[in-house]
């Protein structure tokens, strides 16, 4: 069993070396065939054909962390969810009132947010 | 599982070389795809002059791109803006592996194959925010952040989808969850979960109408927007190869893959041509829908998200629940999932109209004398 895992997971390790080396070797070739002719021009940011004016790291605006910290509300559920679809059956009623137990308060706050205007993007 | 080579290691390296070959031949195929489809679809005739039907126009823009000079802004965050490509592509890479195309032609057969795909897949979220934020140009930030925002509202959506399919078949293993639906594909049974996916498959593919983080006229292609040549290619292989990805994911979760209609064992061909037609049926439809449908408002898009989607998902994963638990006979699971997907869609038109997302509307067109 462990051979079995350790050879999946081989593949993955695999893969990822290739996708590395597939990009670098794109990056590589186009370092070997394309121009390169220096000018100061060639450095700015693009926008819109105008010099950039100000720091281009502002601020982003808060909306986007409510967002973010809801996401990680629910994609840690959804990590909880995946064991229990696969063997609440077997577990019978209870494991499925206790799941919906932690759906609904999951719920609840996210009636609570939505009741707060955070959904509204604003 | 028949091993290509004795070795594990070899026959891993065997396979992802057949994968890593097939990917850039297809990916310079579907650029000729989509651009003829959607040529034809806006009655123009696409690509022409290279060559016959125009098939190596791909092919010539491969070439024009390996040959363009590589600019990168003075003023970048050079580790990151450098990163950010690598971290966008190897997830691709890696997602890969757990997608079984036929019973005899994948990579590995993962037992937790649904749940390293979804894991996997969306590592290249931190692609996005990198290259925006490496960039140092304010329309490659403001995407950057868009992209971010959209992405992980969406992934949720897709998740709980996929879990609901997961409850169907007690396994997520794609092979297993395939070979069950022998006799009927799991879309019948989960109608709500397959328009949630859809829609949310969508979105995570940042393609119209979900694409306000590279929309051009809004932040002139976002986060790619100070990538050039090879570079800029290296996003687009990385769409594309999801576009596959998330189709054929569609077609193994809910259209039952290699095995519907034709039964568990047929022959390795017939599997093939099944899979093809599924996955390109799903491809096609993605692209239909870039020229159909007009880009959403971001508050439209995370409304959709988070106040009609993701609600409905978890009605899904609860009604699967109710009729598994209490073993109900499988029709009444048709029937609940239908009503609800009918229910959403009901709901998805009249905020739509309300709002005059679907026609302009003539009180808001007359309001800005734009009757026609």
């Amino acid at each position: 069993m462990t051979s079995e895992v350790f050879n999946v997971y081989i593949a993955v390790l695999i893969a990822t070396i290739f996708g590395f080396v597939l990009v670098g070797s794109a990056l590589i070739g186009n370092l070997i065939l394309s121009p390169r002719q220096k000018s100061p021009h060639k450095g700015v940011t693009y926008e819109c054909g105008m010099l950039p004016i100000g720091r281009s790291r502002a601020q982003v605006h808060f909306r986007y962390y409510l967002f973010a910290i809801l996401f990680l509300i629910f994609d840690i559920e959804a990590v909880f969810l995946f064991p229990w679809a696969v063997s609440f059956v077997e577990l019978g009623e209870q494991a499925f009132y206790e799941m919906l137990v932690f759906i609904g308060i999951l719920a609840f706050g996210l009636l609570y947010a939505w009741k707060k205007g955070v959904l509204n993007w604003r | 599982m028949f091993l290509l080579a004795d070795n594990v290691w070899l026959d891993a390296l065997l396979r992802m070389t057949i994968v890593a070959v097939l990917v850039p031949v297809g990916v310079i195929l579907l650029t000729w795809v989509e651009r003829k489809v959607i040529g034809r679809l806006q009655q123009r005739l696409g690509p022409m002059h290279v060559g016959p039907f125009g098939l190596l126009q791909g092919i010539a823009d491969t070439i024009k791109l390996m040959t363009k000079e590589d600019v990168r802004p003075d003023s970048a965050d050079r580790p990151t803006f450098e990163l950010a490509v690598f971290v966008i592509v190897v997830p691709v890479f890696m997602a890969a592996v757990a997608i079984p195309f036929t019973a005899d032609i994948f990579v590995r057969n993962m037992a937790l194959g649904l749940f390293y795909f979804l894991a996997v897949s969306s590592l290249g979220i931190v692609g996005f925010v990198m290259a925006g934020w490496g960039s140092d140009n304010k329309y490659a930030l403001l995407g950057g952040v868009r992209a971010g925002a959209q992405l992980i509202s969406y992934e949720i959506p897709l998740i709980l989808s996929a879990v609901a399919v997961a409850m169907l078949g007690q396994s997520l293993s794609l092979y297993t969850l395939v070979e069950l639906q022998d006799n009927t594909p799991f879309i019948a049974y989960q109608p709500l979960a397959f328009v949630i996916f859809i829609i949310a498959g969508l979105a995570e593919l940042y393609r119209q109408p979900f694409d306000i983080p590279v929309a051009e006229s809004e932040v002139v292609g976002g986060p790619t927007v100070e990538y050039s040549g090879i570079r800029w290619s290296m996003f687009q292989m990385a769409e594309f190869v999801s576009l596959v990805l998330i189709s054929a994911l569609a077609s193994l979760l809910f259209l039952g893959g290699w095995v519907w209609p034709f039964g568990a064992d047929n022959a390795t061909w017939l599997q093939v041509v099944l899979m093809v037609v599924k996955t390109s049926a799903f491809i096609l439809f993605f692209m239909w829908m870039r020229v159909s449908v007009p880009r959403l408002r971001i508050d439209q898009l995370m409304a959709l998200c988070w106040q009609i989607l993701l609600p409905f998902a978890f009605l899904q994963i609860i009604i699967n629940g109710l009729v598994l638990v209490y073993d109900w006979p499988s029709w009444t699971l048709t029937i609940l999932s239908g009503a609800a997907a009918i229910a959403m869609g009901a709901i998805i038109y009249r905020v739509a109209r309300r709002s005059g997302v679907l026609y302009q509307t003539s009180g808001a067109a007359e309001q800005v004398g734009l009757v026609l």
